[in-house]
C-alpha cells in the first residue's frame, strides 16, 4: 500500500503557501471544508478556458466536450464510491440537498402518517431537519438510535428501534464524534426489518475507502468541498430501480422528456433529477478531486488519518490533561475529527486565541445541536485532519492550548 | 496574547470572570426572555423586573463565551435602574457603536446583524456607555459581533414585550 507523504501532498495545496497572522497556516478544520489541490483549480479554470458551454444541449464541438467533461465525472464518481452505473448517481449541491431530494421525492411518495423513520442522536442537522420537517408536515414517527458515553451507537435495543421501520438514516461517520458507525451490519439490520438505508456519506467519502454496493445501503450522500472537491457540488446514489421509481425533486429544464401545455414527461435517471443548469465546472473540479484521492490510495489515507489521530489523541492528553476529549478512546474507532472543550475556556474564545497562532479550529455546535445536548455541552472545539495534516500541526495545536490557557485561566 | 488585546480587554475579562447580576427572578413577576444565537449556539435568559417605568432589577443566565459573557454582564449593570427610555437609548447606542464600525470596515452586509438599526441621531451618542466602551474592539473580528450583540438584542425583545409592541 502507498504511504502517504504530508509534506509533498502540502506543497499541492496553494493555500500553504500564504502565511496567516505572519504564522504558517495550520489548517484543523477539514470537516468543516477541505482545501484544494492545484490539479482542482487547475482543471476548473482549464474547463472554463478552454471547454465552457451549457450541456445536453448544443451540437457544437465545445458544447458536446462540455457536456462529455461533465459526463465523465459522474462516471468518476461512480467508480469512486463502488456504484454499479453512473446513472445512479445524480449531481446535487452539496450532500445537504442529497437528502432533502430523498426526503422530499422518496419520502413524499413514501411516507404516510405514522409511519417510522430512524435516525440517531449524532447526526447532523442535515440528516435531522428534512425528516423533522416531513414530522411536522405529515406525522411521520422519528426514533434515535443514543449514543453512548463513549460516542458509540448503542445498538442494544436496535431490532426494537428498527421494527416496523421504513428508512434508516445514519451518517457513516460522526462529523462531532469521529465515530465510524458499522453501516454495513446497521444496513443489514435494517434490510431484515424491511427499511431502507440511507447513508449519509459526508465524512467518509473523503477519508476512507467507499463501496456503495458492498455496504448495501439504499442511498448514500457526499459532498464536494470535504473532499478537496469545489463548494456547489455533490451526489446522491441510489439504486436505480428507487431512482427510476421515485417523482422528481426540483422540475424545469433538463430534467423532462417532453413538455406540453397540459403535462410533462420526465427524463431518464439520473437527468431526472438534475433540474437546470448544473454545476459543470465544478463536476470538472470533483472529478479532479476524485483523481487525486484515487491516485493516494483510499486505504493509504485512512492509515495516514488513524495514526494522526492516535497521535494527536495521545499529545492531548499527555500535553493538556484537563482537556476533554468527546468520543471514543480509540482512533481504531474513529475518523480524523476529535471535539474538545478546554477547562472553562469557551470554544469561541479558544478557536479566537488559536488562530492567532495559525491554527484553524471550528467551534461551536457542529450543526449538530441534539447531540451537544447530549454530550451535555453548549459547545465544543473541532480539530479535524485530512490528507496534508501532520504531527507538526497537531504539535502547533497543542502549543497554542497553552496560550489559552495563559489568557483565559481564572 | 498579540494581536488579540483589543478584544479580550481587562475589563471584559474581569467581567467573563466575575459576571454581574447572575441568576433567575421570579417570573411572575419580572418578564424572562431567551435569545439564541444560532451559529454557535450560545444562549442567554433574561429576567426583566419593572417598577413603573423603570428596569427595577435584571438577571441572567446562559451560557456563552467571554465576549457574550462579559457584554451581557455589561449590559446588565448598565440597563438596572434606567426608565425604558434610557435602557432604549443605551441599547441604540451599544448597537451603534458596532454598526459605526461595520460600515467603516467594508460595508459587508453579511457581517452585520439583522438586529441593527441605521446609525442613530446624535442625541444617542450623549448616553454613557461606560464600561461597555471596552467592546469597541469586537467591531475589528465581525464574527464576534453577534456574540456581543446577543444579550442587547434579547433585551430589545424583552423591553418590547414589557411595552407591548407586536412582535416582528
Ligand atoms: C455528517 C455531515 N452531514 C452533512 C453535512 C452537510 O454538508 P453540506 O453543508 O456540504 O451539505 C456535513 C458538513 O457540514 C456533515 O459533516
Amino acid at each position: 500500500m502507498a504511504v502517504i507523504d504530508p509534506v509533498a501532498i502540502k506543497k499541492d495545496f496553494p493555500i500553504f503557501e500564504r502565511p496567516v497572522h505572519g504564522k504558517r497556516l495550520v489548517y484543523l478544520d477539514s470537516a468543516s471544508s477541505s482545501q484544494k489541490p492545484r490539479s482542482v483549480i487547475e482543471a476548473m479554470n482549464c474547463y472554463y478556458e478552454t471547454t465552457h458551454a451549457n450541456v445536453h444541449r448544443g451540437v457544437y464541438e465545445i458544447a458536446e466536450r462540455a457536456t462529455r467533461r461533465y459526463e465523465a465525472a459522474r462516471a468518476s464518481v461512480a467508480r469512486f464510491i463502488g456504484a454499479a452505473s453512473p446513472a445512479e448517481v445524480v449531481f446535487t449541491k452539496n450532500v445537504t440537498e442529497a437528502i432533502n431530494l430523498v426526503a422530499y421525492s422518496w419520502g413524499r411518495a413514501n411516507l404516510r402518517a405514522g409511519d417510522v423513520v430512524v435516525l440517531t442522536e449524532m447526526e447532523h442537522h442535515a440528516n435531522l431537519v428534512p425528516w423533522l420537517a416531513l414530522k411536522a408536515e405529515r406525522g411521520i414517527e422519528l426514533r434515535y438510535i443514543p449514543v453512548t458515553d463513549d460516542g458509540l451507537l448503542d445498538l442494544g435495543r436496535l431490532d426494537e428501534t428498527l421494527d416496523g421501520a421504513k428508512l434508516l438514516c445514519v451518517a457513516s461517520v460522526s462529523n462531532v464524534l469521529g465515530t465510524i458507525n458499522p453501516v454495513t451490519e446497521l444496513a443489514a439490520a435494517a434490510h431484515a426489518a424491511g427499511a431502507l438505508v440511507l447513508v449519509d456519506g459526508a465524512q467518509q467519502a473523503p477519508h476512507m475507502p467507499t463501496d456503495v454496493s458492498a455496504t448495501g445501503c439504499d442511498f448514500f450522500g457526499l459532498t464536494g468541498h470535504k473532499m478537496l472537491g469545489p463548494t456547489g457540488i455533490g451526489a446522491l446514489w441510489a439504486r436505480r430501480e428507487l431512482l427510476e421509481a421515485m417523482p422528481p425533486f426540483l422540475c424545469g429544464g433538463e430534467m423532462i422528456r417532453d413538455v406540453r401545455l397540459d403535462g410533462f414527461s420526465t427524463n431518464d435517471v439520473p437527468w431526472k433529477f438534475e433540474a437546470g443548469t448544473p454545476p459543470i465546472a465544478e463536476a470538472v473540479g470533483l472529478d479532479a478531486a476524485v483523481a487525486y484521492l484515487h491516485g493516494l490510495g483510499m486505504e493509504a489515507v485512512r492509515q495516514h488519518e488513524r495514526s494522526l489521530t492516535a497521535y494527536a489523541l495521545a499529545a492531548l492528553r499527555e500535553a493538556h490533561p484537563d482537556l476533554v476529549i468527546h468520543g471514543h478512546p480509540s482512533a481504531d474507532r474513529r475518523g480524523g475529527v476529535i471535539s474538545f472543550v478546554y477547562k472553562d475556556v469557551h470554544p469561541h474564545d479558544l478557536s479566537q486565541v488559536l488562530d492567532q497562532a495559525g491554527v484553524c479550529v471550528r467551534a461551536g455546535h457542529h450543526c449538530a445541536k441534539p447531540l451537544m445536548r447530549r454530550l451535555g455541552v453548549g459547545a465544543t472545539a473541532r480539530a479535524s485532519f485530512s490528507v496534508y495534516n501532520d504531527e507538526s500541526d497537531v504539535d502547533a495545536l497543542v502549543a497554542a492550548l497553552a496560550d489559552a490557557d495563559q489568557l483565559f485561566s481564572l | 496574547m498579540p494581536g488579540l488585546e483589543d478584544l479580550y480587554r481587562e475589563i471584559i475579562l474581569d467581567h467573563y470572570r466575575n459576571p454581574r447580576n447572575r441568576g433567575e427572578l421570579p417570573t411572575p413577576p419580572a418578564y424572562a426572555e431567551t435569545g439564541f444565537n444560532p451559529l454557535c449556539g450560545d444562549e442567554i435568559t433574561l429576567y426583566v423586573q419593572m417598577e413603573g417605568d423603570r428596569v427595577a432589577d435584571i438577571r441572567l443566565t446562559g451560557q456563552g463565551c467571554s465576549i457574550s459573557q462579559s457584554s451581557a454582564s455589561m449590559m446588565s449593570t448598565a440597563v438596572k435602574g434606567k426608565s425604558l427610555a434610557e435602557a432604549r437609548a443605551t441599547i441604540r447606542r451599544f448597537k451603534s457603536m458596532m454598526s459605526i464600525h461595520e460600515h467603516r470596515l467594508d460595508g459587508d452586509s453579511g457581517t452585520s446583524d439583522a438586529g441593527f438599526e441605521p446609525d442613530e441621531p446624535a442625541a444617542e451618542a450623549e448616553v454613557s456607555l461606560g464600561d461597555l466602551e471596552a467592546l469597541q474592539g469586537v467591531v475589528k473580528f465581525p464574527v464576534r459581533i453577534k456574540c456581543a450583540t446577543l444579550s442587547w438584542n434579547t433585551l430589545a425583545q424583552a423591553l418590547d414585550h414589557l411595552e407591548g409592541v407586536p412582535a416582528s
